[in-house]
């Protein structure tokens, strides 16, 4: 005889395919945020899964800082050509260009927090009324109070003290003209999770995932990658390292490690007797204890 | 890790379970003790309490700032939502919704509850079993979690003494033998020092059972999903507009109940007619069965219009259809009650429809379990039994026989707030 059970994984996948049914269902017109960073690559897989044999039913939206990682980019215009899904990008540098957003200005400066910008115009743009995401609640505080579908106001605002009680695997994605989803389909995934699952899956990802030899600079406790949006300051020069990145964010924000790392396998290994959380090495998240909260408010990812 | 362990990894199954207690029985600190000794608090997350709590001038670094991610929170030192929590051993994964204990939360505590398989309940050693261990208690057998693990919290404040703990254990067996919970376990604890969380420490050497992370990975739990009734709630309808494809018409959806067999006879409700199983498709390939909770989808013999909302099931077990529902309800709005004769918009699997509120059968006291019939005013928290007619048939269960198909939540049609959690009774 034998029994019935579904290995976590299994479990977790089974889970997010029926989040992202149900936002194909419940919704006008969904998009499904995408970066090319391995959380986006999981997520397309999954919505690859859920709408079998058809294609999605939404398009693939990428907000780009235009300080993305070169091999990034590259990987993400071959991948859409290869699926042959639908690709929506829009840049902080048009918003800026338009005057929508303001550079800011300083030794840390980032386009981190103007992504919000482009984002939430990008929502108007094309009236989308619900927006998938990859984030998971086990990366950072406030995410681990963060609902599935995740209410936002007409101003694309989250308001953590009036989350709707989220109960059993029901979905209640109704609501006013103007305001939005976010949803979160791997919120109950981990780190691991997400490494075991590209390794189960075969799937392709971007070479930063992998050790390289780069430039970088150490600025406090952070290796920024050599670019032409981290100026050098004074007492400071690059070294050649080999690294790689945990995360895909901007090149301004988003520090390396130093590993040698080079097969998923490897990566698994070192997820697994790491002491550091992966958005540790994000500066973005180190500007004060509640970043991320105070960035979600206000309508970041 | 190598490929060996990777197969253990993927193989492992799931633990979900649901953490309550009062203001300062030390939950927080619990679940920090939990992700500490099991090794999933990270060092920079451990630097950054441990700077909070020096900037706070608390003495020792307080683990409950892990937790407590929201601005207010960590202002006020409580809890106010659930906070999810991962962790893995090479046993199983746990993923822990950490509820808050005020009154004035107990939607957050049945949120926590509707999708956990285990409580843990702390008590602190000092004050025993008091009207929130009860309360706590009864929301975890009305939401039909089968096992409650009562930690008595802070023995380490009552000389851990052996009596204190034999007290409360027998305070909480006579509440409990009221509750309808098939399994409840005891383990005297100190969060603070880590008595009795991942290991059994010296201080008490009268106690005999496994540490609390050990029946946490020994407790048996894969009675969680229904697999005798077969149910399958239509979420999607696959329509590939490919040339390929053309004929292709997939129902998809996570099977709710059941076994499904491929050729296996089905009915499919609300239209009442009958095919077979041609297919069971999934991205990797069709299967011969699937069972709850696999998404998937199927592909009929026959060509029937089905739609979102209906449900396919086996012509030898179908629910109930109906549009009399009997339901235990928790309310949840702070801005309006429970009405008899208004309206809501109602949730249950893949339906959405219309409700009024027939009848307020009575309110249920949480602290005594006692029904309370002469006061119908249902207020934020106040759980009520009522009946409800739904403007089209619902295809359910009991919720005591599937938690997915008995269960419904009831929608304000003007805010869109989610106002009531219910369970149906049959």
């Amino acid at each position: 005889m034998h029994t019935y059970n579904l290995a976590h994984l299994k479990h977790l996948e089974s889970e997010a395919i029926y989040v992202m049914l149900e936002v194909a269902a419940q919704f006008e017109k969904p998009v499904l945020l995408f970066s090319g960073g391995k959380d986006s690559l999981v997520m397309l897989r999954l919505a690859q899964k859920a709408f079998h044999p058809a294609k999605l039913p939404f398009p693939l939206m990428h907000i780009d800082t235009g300080h993305n990682f070169p091999e990034t980019i590259d990987f993400r215009d071959i991948l859409v050509k290869k699926t042959g899904e639908r690709l929506i990008v829009r840049t902080v540098q048009d918003s800026i260009d338009k005057g929508r957003a303001t550079e800011e200005k300083g030794l840390n400066a980032s386009r981190n927090v103007l992504q919000t910008v482009t984002l939430l115009d990008s929502i108007e743009e094309f009236q989308f009324d619900a927006a998938l995401g990859g984030a998971r609640r086990d990366e950072e505080k406030a995410r681990a109070k963060e609902r599935f579908f995740s209410h936002r106001n007409e101003f694309g605002q989250w308001d953590p003290k009036l989350q709707r009680p989220e109960l059993w695997n029901i979905f209640n994605g109704n609501k006013n003209f103007g305001e939005h989803f976010r949803v979160f389909p791997l919120s109950n995934w981990t780190e691991m999770d997400v490494w075991q699952y590209i390794a189960a899956e075969q799937l392709d990802i971007p070479s930063i995932y992998f050790t390289h030899e780069r430039e970088v600079l150490k600025r406090g406790n952070v290796l920024l990658a050599k670019s032409d949006y981290v100026p050098l300051t004074d007492g400071e020069s690059y070294e050649t390292k080999r690294v790689r990145f945990r995360t895909v964010g901007d090149m301004t924000c988003t520090g390396a490690i130093e590993s040698s790392a080079s097969t998923l396998q490897d990566i698994i290994n070192e997820v697994a007797a790491a002491r550091v959380t992966e958005r540790g090495a994000r500066t973005d998240d180190k500007r004060s204890e509640t970043a991320m909260e105070d960035r979600k408010k206000n309508g970041y990812f | 890790m190598n490929e060996d362990t990777n197969r253990e990894y993927l193989d492992m199954d799931l633990l979900r379970f649901t953490t309550a207690g009062s203001v300062d029985d030390g939950k927080s600190t619990l679940i920090g003790r939990l992700l500490y000794d099991s090794k999933a608090v990270f060092e920079d997350q451990m630097e950054a309490i441990e700077q909070s709590s020096k900037r706070k001038g608390d003495e020792i670094v307080n683990l409950a700032l892990l937790t407590d991610g929201l601005r207010s929170e960590r202002e006020q030192g409580i809890t106010i939502d659930v906070a999810y929590r991962y962790f893995a051993t090479p046993k199983r994964k746990f993923i822990i919704a950490d509820t808050p204990g005020h009154i004035q939360y107990t939607r957050n505590m049945v949120t926590g509850a509707s999708t956990a398989n285990l409580a843990v309940i702390l008590v602190d050693a000092r004050k025993g079993v008091i009207e929130q261990t009860c309360r706590h208690s009864f929301i975890a057998s009305l939401l039909r979690i089968q096992h409650i693990v009562l930690c008595v919290n802070k023995m380490d404040l009552v000389d851990y003494k052996e009596e204190v703990f034999d007290r409360i254990v027998s305070q909480f067996k006579d509440f409990a033998s009221r509750l309808d919970v098939p399994q409840i376990e005891f383990i005297p604890i100190s969060a603070l020092n880590g008595d009795n969380i991942v290991d059994r420490l010296d201080n008490m050497p009268w106690y005999q059972g496994g540490s609390l992370l050990y029946f946490l990975e020994h407790v048996y739990v894969g009675n969680e999903f229904n697999h005798v009734d077969p149910r399958f709630p239509v979420q999607w309808v696959v329509r590939p507009q490919s040339r390929e494809h053309h004929d292709f018409r997939g129902f998809s959806g996570r099977i709710a109940g059941g076994v499904f067999k491929k050729g296996d006879e089905v009915k499919i409700l609300s239209s009442g007619f009958t095919s077979r199983i041609k297919k069971i498709h999934t991205f990797e390939g069709d299967l011969d069965e699937a069972f709850s909770p696999m998404s998937v989808s199927f592909t009929l013999e026959d060509e029937i219009d089905i739609s979102r909302g209906d449900m396919i099931v086996k012509p030898n077990n179908t629910p109930h259809v109906g549009q009399d529902i009997d339901a235990m309800v928790c309310w949840f709005s702070d801005t309006s009650k429970l009405q008899v004769g208004r309206k809501y918009v109602l949730k249950h699997t893949s339906q959405e429809v219309r409700c009024m509120v027939k009848e307020i059968r009575y309110k249920v006291d949480i602290n005594t379990l006692h029904k309370i019939e002469d006061d119908k005013e249902v207020e934020l928290n106040d759980i009520a039994r009522i009946k409800l007619r739904t403007s089209k048939p619902l295809f359910f269960d009991s919720y005591r026989r599937n938690r997915i198909t008995g269960s419904i939540i009831l929608i304000d049609s003007g805010t869109h707030e989610t106002v009531a959690a219910g369970m149906i009774q049959t």
